[in-house]
């Protein structure tokens, strides 16, 4: 269980990234996160994954607080971030250095094969297409078999059909994994929120704070043509607009 | 009704781009030639300060056969070469971990920055003297002028490279739990390695410059000191055989270096 208490963030110039947050997220599910820019869903997110500190309050994974970079957490960037120098294994196991080198490559294979990319093993990043190279990311996530992932808008700089693909493909490999990892989702995209997420929390700016949370009960895989569907959608337009927000906030 | 072949209209063929650099090299120094032939066959300039190409390929051929100034051309290339690549060594085994120091520590900075800011902008044959003081006119002094000179290049290049590394991937390296110095290791080292190939390639050419300088004294071989033994009797085909000869090694050195980029650094420029 991702468990946040009271996290606030102010950076040295004055910006109240984030203010007195609390979420809990149940093992296995997947939460977008959803708001305007600046909103502070990506210090939210860069809090968990211990990139940077919090100005107050405490994350935990299973009641222990975390205090940094962690690998019950793994973490997919909006870029891939590939090292050019490092073949495809040799980027996925990167985070197990830990390991012997059999198990570390052997992992690293596994995780290869789970997005589908075990051709690719020997491959330098720049031989990869762009949806290759997010996928390699996803595996260099899942690698050490994390309690949580983070994906921070892990799709945006895609083209909409391999943004599509990659979804489709995302949810695949959470369901193949062995143990499934609760997902937090820090997209734009509100289709995909609703294609993906459990539950999506609607974050408002001044300071970043939760003003919303939505339950998504479709059955999956969703498509936009899907009942319901549309329903979340425009839901979730109403939340992200002010006024109609802060209607709905004033009569709840 | 007529059935027509199945093709595909060719997509346009893109022409390679053509680089007539290569080419405009070779007209310029076959025009400097033709220059030079043209001045020593019409007597512009007297032999003894511009002898003509075919009496520099003979001064060519005598050191290379008979020697010149104590030795062969093989040997006195030989012991220049050892000087510069030992030093090179020299300089690379301190620069490189000293530019990484600077550019990760704060006390690192503070302390060697100044030093090589004072060693940076020195003439060679200011510190010949002192270097001689200090360690003698054997052959480590002669390996240590060069290597000074080699590393501020050298440190300054991997500073800069270090710098370089890209902080995302700094970062995504951190996220997968990479220490401190797995961080300097395997991103920052990698990141900076093209930029310290550049220093290097600097430093080369910083290295062959001071090779004269440093085969000043009491030097028995060595391309510096056939140069200059040549210039004491005015031997001038044989000066400029001495300074051709290094200008092919430093060509010869840099081609090396581009080869190990392309052959061991192939990410460069396509990441």
């Amino acid at each position: 269980m991702l468990s946040i208490e009271n996290l606030s963030k102010v950076y040295q110039n004055g910006t109240h990234a984030v203010g007195g947050l609390d979420l809990s997220v149940e093992p296995g599910a997947i939460v977008a996160i959803v708001g305007a820019s600046g909103c502070g869903k990506s210090s939210l997110l860069r809090i968990i994954a211990g990139l940077e500190l919090a100005s107050s309050g405490v994350v935990k994974i299973d009641g222990i607080p975390l205090d940094g970079p962690h690998d019950r957490i793994g973490v997919v960037f909006q870029e891939p971030r590939l090292l050019p120098w490092l073949t495809v294994k040799q980027n996925v196991g990167f985070g197990l250095a830990h390991l012997p080198r059999e198990e570390r490559l052997y992992r690293a294979e596994l995780a290869l094969l789970l997005v589908g990319l075990s051709n690719k093993a020997n491959a330098w990043p720049r031989e990869l297409s762009g949806g290759q190279a997010q996928r390699v990311a996803i595996a260099r996530a899942l690698v050490s078999r994390p309690d949580v992932l983070l994906l921070d808008e892990p799709f945006s700089a895609l083209d909409a059909f391999t943004r599509a693909d990659l979804q489709r493909h995302l949810l695949e490999i959470w369901r193949g994994s062995e143990s499934q990892p609760t997902m937090i989702v820090v997209t734009h995209d509100l289709d995909e929120a609703v294609a993906l997420a459990d539950r999506i929390i609607v974050m408002r700016p001044d300071p970043g704070r939760i003003i919303a949370e939505l339950p998504v009960n479709l059955a999956r895989p969703r498509h936009r043509a899907q009942p319901g569907f549309d329903a979340v959608r425009h839901r979730l337009v109403a939340l992200l607009d002010r006024r109609s927000a802060d209607a709905a906030l004033r009569s709840a | 009704m007529v059935d027509l072949p199945l093709t595909e209209t060719p997509a346009p063929r893109r022409r390679p781009a053509l680089s007539w650099a290569p080419y405009v090299g070779l007209v310029t120094i076959g025009g400097l030639l033709l220059l030079w032939t043209l001045a020593s066959a019409f007597g512009w300039a007297s032999p003894v300060f511009l002898p003509s190409p075919g009496r520099v390929w003979d001064a060519f051929l005598r050191v290379a056969t008979e020697g010149y100034a104590n030795a062969t051309l093989a040997e006195h290339i030989a012991a220049s070469l050892w000087r510069v690549f030992a030093a090179l060594i020299a300089a690379m085994v301190v620069g490189v971990p000293a530019g990484l120091l600077i550019a990760t520590s704060r006390v690192g900075r503070g302390i060697l920055d100044p030093l090589i800011e004072f060693i940076r902008p020195l003439p060679p044959l200011a510190y010949l003297p002192l270097i001689i003081i200090w360690f003698g006119i054997g052959e480590p002094s002669k390996v240590l002028v060069i290597a000074i000179a080699m590393l501020a290049p050298i440190v300054i290049s991997t500073v800069s490279g270090v710098r370089a590394a890209s902080d995302s991937q700094i970062q995504a390296a951190r996220t997968f739990g990479a220490s401190r110095w797995q961080v300097i290791r395997e991103v920052m080292v990698p990141a900076a390695l093209p930029s310290i190939l550049t220093g290097i390639r600097i430093a080369l050419g910083a290295g062959w410059t001071t090779l004269v300088a440093a085969e000043l004294v009491a030097a028995t071989r060595g391309l510096g000191y056939m140069i200059q033994s040549a210039a004491q009797f005015l031997v001038t085909d044989m000066v400029i055989a001495g300074i051709l000869v290094i200008s092919a090694l430093a060509t010869i050195s840099e081609l090396g270096l581009r080869y190990i980029e392309r052959r061991y650094l192939p990410w460069i420029g396509k990441s």
